[in-house]
């Protein structure tokens, strides 16, 4: 499959997920937003040396994943992009710091191992948290919540337009695509004397569909601050969850739980 | 050049955010003020178009690599700085949701390096004033290459700067800049060659739809090129100042790295850059770095918090694979 046909696929299959009727789904999308960055906040706050505080909170997506019936593997897949930027920023902590931080079983750690590892495991969660949030949260939902935050309407129904349209224009533009591969077979991209006219055609296409998709949108009386998105009230089950992992995230965050795991066996 | 949330603290997203977040208020203000319905459904499609074309691979002639398209300066050119600042926005939130690329505590940063510049640098001083005199070919290529290369270099340093002032990188500011600046240099003539080709496109078929172009602006602007001209070079003295002390006050950084690779010399924790550096770190560090009575390190990784990692992901499988059990009972 295409390059282009893998990203509708994922945008299928994330919104597959969001619609399930799974008990994290059936939360509110507010406290699910708040505790995410509330999450990744507390993630990042990390010193670059603390890597078992940054171990401590992935015990959050790790419940969640459960919870929410989601797979980890798919998670990961979603990491070949970023991760690889974050290891390169940490893969060369250990060549220029060669300080001895601690030593396990009589070897030696640097911190520039510790600061590269606790980087990635960084990275890696930052990552499953976001994750966590998208494929329990429909779009629909999370433009919601940015409007109950006070984000401006039109940045909301903007972005809400593009995840609507995303797929209709990624089909178009794979379509344009394999028409184009099939008369050039095995070439890797596009030649340059057809960068201006495939894109050009594709761009003027996109702006006729505006204009159709404006109409239609005001004949179903779209005005700039009709709103989109009806939003449930907060229920208890939402300020439960809400204070809950606030709680717990902060509580992991200013204690050291995993050293005081640990001090019970060793 | 999307940014991880791993590469900074919380203290450099929320700045980060703040100067978007401020660009992006002044920007609806002044979609706004066009009064323009059609505005938000166009900039939505448009959205949808840019990611679209992003996932199209051109080939670089004589590499036999392919690169894509970033689209800032385009959507500008079409939809002008502020709707395409905003279009911007819309793309770079739905790449880090769906795809995982940018984080999103860094999105203030990401929308800073590729939105902000590619639209309000890029398009309302590079594109605008090439384009006074009215569009030709030559004048289009011009703007679409010297707004590329121009926005990406300014974008990748900002990621060096927001990645240094959060400290997660032991590599020299200088060397980092050094490894950044080049690849985007290539990657940014890449961009103006293509951006350059699909407006030269538009040009011909639908010459209306371009933003900025003389004959449709009448108009004198707020700031003659002189006056924009004299900000930029005020900021550059600013920044280039400040910069000058930061160069000073660290040694070079291949020295710096040999001297501690050898283990001959420590590196003095003195100097503008180091100072700056390290207050920025501190005021950005919202929660303290936890010392326990009885800790043994109060840089909290210890031997007892690595084995307390191990148990608990030991228990935490456990629990996984008992919900996973009971789960398979019920279903079956």
């Amino acid at each position: 499959m295409s390059r282009i046909g893998n990203a509708a696929r994922n945008i299928g299959k994330l919104d597959e997920l969001a619609r399930r009727d799974t008990w994290l789904n059936r939360i509110h999308p507010l406290p699910k937003l708040l505790v995410t960055v509330l999450y990744l906040v507390l993630v990042v706050s990390f010193s670059p040396r603390q890597l078992t505080g940054v171990l401590g909170m992935a015990i959050y997506p790790f419940i969640l994943f459960e919870f929410g019936d989601l797979s980890f593997t798919s998670a990961l897949y979603r990491m070949r992009i970023i991760l690889p930027v974050v290891c390169l920023v940490g893969v060369l902590n250990p060549i220029f710091d060669r300080e001895p931080a601690l030593t396990i079983f009589g070897v030696t750690v640097t911190g520039g191992v510790l600061t590269m590892l606790s980087l990635m495991v960084k990275g890696v969660l930052t990552v499953l948290a976001t994750y966590l949030l998208i494929a329990t949260t429909t779009v629909e939902s999370v433009c919601g919540a940015l409007r109950m935050l006070h984000i401006p309407g039109i940045l909301v129904t903007e972005f809400l337009l593009i995840c609507r349209y995303v797929s209709v224009l990624l089909s178009e533009a794979d379509r344009m695509w394999q028409a184009y591969s099939m008369r050039a077979p095995g070439q890797r991209g596009v030649a340059a004397g057809a960068w201006g006219s495939m894109i050009g055609r594709l761009l003027l296409r996109s702006m006729d569909r505006a204009k159709a998709l404006y109409q239609s949108m005001c004949l179903r009386g779209f005005r700039e601050n009709s709103t989109l998105l009806p939003v449930k009230g907060l229920e208890s089950k939402d300020l439960f969850y809400f204070a809950s992992f606030t709680t717990t995230l902060i509580l992991l965050r200013i204690f050291p739980v995993l050293e005081l795991i640990g001090r019970l066996f060793v | 050049m999307h940014m991880a949330d791993a590469l900074i603290v919380p203290g450099t997203a929320a700045v980060m955010a703040a100067a978007s977040a401020g660009a992006a208020a002044y920007s609806i203000y002044k979609v706004r003020r066009e009064n323009d319905p059609a505005k938000v459904p166009v900039m939505g499609v448009m959205g949808a178009f840019v990611f679209a074309a992003q996932m199209i691979n051109f080939t670089i002639p004589g590499t036999g690599s392919s690169g894509h398209l970033c689209g800032g300066l385009m959507l500008s050119a079409v939809l002008g700085p502020y709707a395409g600042f905003l279009t911007m926005i819309g793309v770079l939130l739905v790449q880090c949701l769906f795809f995982a690329d940018g984080g999103l505590l860094a999105l203030g940063c990401n929308i800073w390096n590729m939105a902000f510049y590619g639209c309000f640098v890029g398009a309302l001083l590079i594109w605008k004033s090439i384009m006074k005199n009215g569009a030709s070919k030559k004048r289009i290529t011009l703007a679409s290459i010297l707004g590329s290369v121009i926005t990406l270099q300014m974008g990748a340093f900002s990621v060096c700067i927001e990645t240094f002032v959060s400290g997660v990188s032991a590599l020299p500011f200088k060397a980092f800049l050094a490894a950044m600046l080049p690849i985007h240099l290539a990657i940014g003539l890449v961009e103006g060659l293509i951006t350059a080709a699909v407006l030269c496109f538009i040009h011909e078929a639908r010459p209306e739809l371009l933003w900025g172009i003389g004959t449709q602006e009448r108009a004198p602007a707020r700031l003659s090129l002189g006056k924009t001209l004299g900000i930029i070079a005020a900021a550059a003295a600013v920044v280039g100042g400040l910069l000058s002390l930061a160069a000073s006050a660290l040694p070079d950084g291949l020295e710096w790295a040999l001297e501690r690779v050898a283990g001959t010399a420590e590196l003095p924790a003195a100097g503008g850059a180091y100072e700056a550096a390290g207050a920025v770190q501190k005021a950005t560090s919202i929660l303290p770095d936890y010392a326990f009575p009885g800790s043994e390190s109060a840089a909290g990784t210890t031997v007892s918090g690595l084995a307390g990692a191990l148990i608990t992901a030991l228990i935490l499988i456990g629990i996984a694979l008992a919900l996973h059990f009971f789960r398979s009972r019920r279903r079956g």
